[in-house]
């Protein structure tokens, strides 16, 4: 980015002639990451000031939802297994809160990213600096959320004769990454769009209405097989999320049952990479996005 | 020959004004043939040519809406121009509208390195002059406390005192030196001078031409985008108060 003009006698000591306003990209969040470590800690700080619960919120919400879906479809609709239910899915409590766990990480991250540009308005009108942080900032506090979660989903499968491999953290850490990465890229495309048509945070907040239901994170994915037939369960399949949802599945529900159900065939040697790739791509275009749209932030905001 | 230390080339900013964008008038506007234009733009800054050397002290002089805070935006990298090339040495840090990095639930403490961090500087550098921007800010006592409760002039003060200490290499200053009571004015004031005293470039904006005067050596003055006059400082407030 560096401009250097010719001819100019200054000593080596002075710094370059440089057009301000030209970032890096994301690399400009990794070099500013005290920044970003700072804004993450105001959000978690200032998020839930004043309430007396204060971040047991953030469990209090998950865990209600958790236990409404698990009376609702698990008991009512009958596909929790019991000794008078025998076509119900073992362990069900397991298999709806690890997905819940998952997907509430991508709902919250993507919906705070999507209106974290137009949220800190004020600081872009008036100072330079990387904007991809506010979304990153997102997604990051999101995962800290995220994480106890994880712990008590762990915790409880442990109690249930779960004894972890190596090969399912390493599962498990992949669907988080594939999320995470997935949630950034979309979060900057429509934090970015969102400065210019404030529709964009209206359709994320459709799109995350669909995304609880288009993986298989209350119902399982056989009943989508059956439906849909190999063709479309493959386009169901490309959803990122499908594969992060039946990852978890993988790694901390399926070890705590007979291990007689069947799981999605390929998953972890062709969907896990495809996903994975589609992830990556997503944030390839997001940061396209948002690096063409952002030097009109200031003036449009 | 000197170094320059802000380089501006013939940039120009149009706005688009957009009173009409609602889907009835674009239609209205389609049926008439598309007669004149459907939204109205202006020149912010019209071909604006400039070089800052080095340590020079400038003063963007104008009425309201001239222009003066846009061109500040694109020295430091807020806004992009349409046409034309800016160029800076150096770490650019902007008082523009001081305090903008500050959050009403946040402490003092926590603010200053949110702040500082927003203005560029890292962990290390902030510790160092931590106390430094307390003891400027003469807040000591309620460093701890959450800045909503501060006095509109305290706030201020912390915000000022964070951006003198980013020691940076350009200093923007947009329509801050009214800051608190008057012997904090004169301490600024004073904290500017010698910043420009130790080499630091200083572009100010101001409707003060009494402090102008003290801080600035060479004024430009703007009008409606363009930058019609580029002369010693007393010269260019004679020619505005005439």
């Amino acid at each position: 980015m560096t401009t250097g003009i010719g001819g100019d006698s200054a000593p080596s000591t002075v710094p370059p002639l440089t057009a301000p306003g030209h970032g890096n990209g994301l690399l400009d969040v990794f070099r500013s990451r005290y920044l970003l470590n700072l804004l993450v800690q105001k959000e978690l700080k200032v998020r839930y000031r004043g309430s007396v619960l204060g971040i047991l919120w953030s469990y209090v919400k998950p865990g209600m939802q958790f236990v409404v879906f698990y009376i609702a479809l698990g008991v009512f609709l009958g596909l929790e297994q019991s000794p008078t239910n025998r076509s119900g899915m073992p362990n069900y409590a397991i298999y709806l809160f690890s997905g819940i766990a998952l997907i509430n990480f991508f709902t919250e991250a993507l919906g705070n990213a999507a209106r974290s540009v137009v949220g800190n308005s004020g600081l872009i009108q008036k100072i330079y600096l990387p904007r991809q942080l506010f979304p990153v900032a997102s997604v990051w506090v999101s995962a800290v959320h995220f994480l106890p979660q994880v712990v008590i989903l762990a915790f409880v499968c442990l109690l249930n004769g779960w004894h972890p491999t190596i090969s399912q953290v390493a599962v498990a850490v992949a669907a988080f990454i594939m999320v995470a990465l997935l949630a950034t890229g979309l979060g900057l495309f429509f934090g970015a769009v969102n400065v210019y048509f404030r529709d964009a945070e209206n359709f994320v907040d459709m799109l995350l209405l669909v995304a609880t239901w288009a993986s298989p994170v209350l119902y399982s994915w056989e009943m989508v097989h059956n439906k849909l037939g190999p063709a479309w369960f493959a386009v169901y399949q490309v959803n990122p999320l499908s594969v992060a949802v039946e990852a978890f599945h993988l790694a901390f529900w399926y070890p705590t049952t007979a291990e007689t159900v069947a799981m999605v065939p390929n998953l972890l040697s062709v969907w896990a990479p495809v996903g994975m790739a589609i992830s990556l791509l997503v944030l390839f275009l997001g940061q396209m996005v948002f690096r063409r749209l952002e030097g009109r932030f200031a003036q449009e905001l | 020959m000197t170094t320059n230390s802000i380089e501006i080339c013939g940039i120009s900013k149009k706005f688009v004004l957009r009173h009409t964008r609602s889907l009835k008038e674009a239609f209205v506007w389609i049926m008439k043939g598309r007669k004149g234009d459907l939204s109205k733009k202006f020149y912010a800054l019209n071909d604006i040519t400039l070089d800052v050397a080095m340590g020079e002290s400038v003063a963007l002089l104008g009425l309201n809406g001239s222009g003066k805070s846009t061109l500040l935006k694109h020295i430091s990298g807020v806004m992009l121009p349409d046409t034309g090339t800016v160029s800076t040495r150096g770490r650019v840090a902007g008082l523009i509208e001081v305090g903008a990095g500050f959050h009403p639930d946040l402490s003092g403490r926590d603010n200053v390195y949110l702040n500082g961090a927003i203005l560029g500087m890292s962990k290390e550098q902030i510790d160092a002059a931590f106390d430094s921007i307390v003891a400027f800010s003469e807040i000591e006592e309620f460093i701890d406390t959450e800045v909503k409760f501060y006095s509109s002039g305290m706030y201020l003060r912390l915000a000022f005192s964070v951006a003198v200490h980013t020691d940076p290499d350009v200093f923007l200053i947009d329509e801050i030196l009214a800051v608190g009571d008057e012997p904090f004015q004169k301490k600024c004031l004073a904290k500017i001078k010698e910043l420009h005293a130790a080499g630091k470039t200083l572009i100010v904006v101001s409707h003060d031409l009494d402090v102008v005067a003290k801080v600035c050596d060479r004024g430009i003055l703007m009008e409606s985008g363009h930058a019609v006059m580029d002369a010693p400082v007393d010269e260019v407030i004679a020619r505005l108060r005439s």
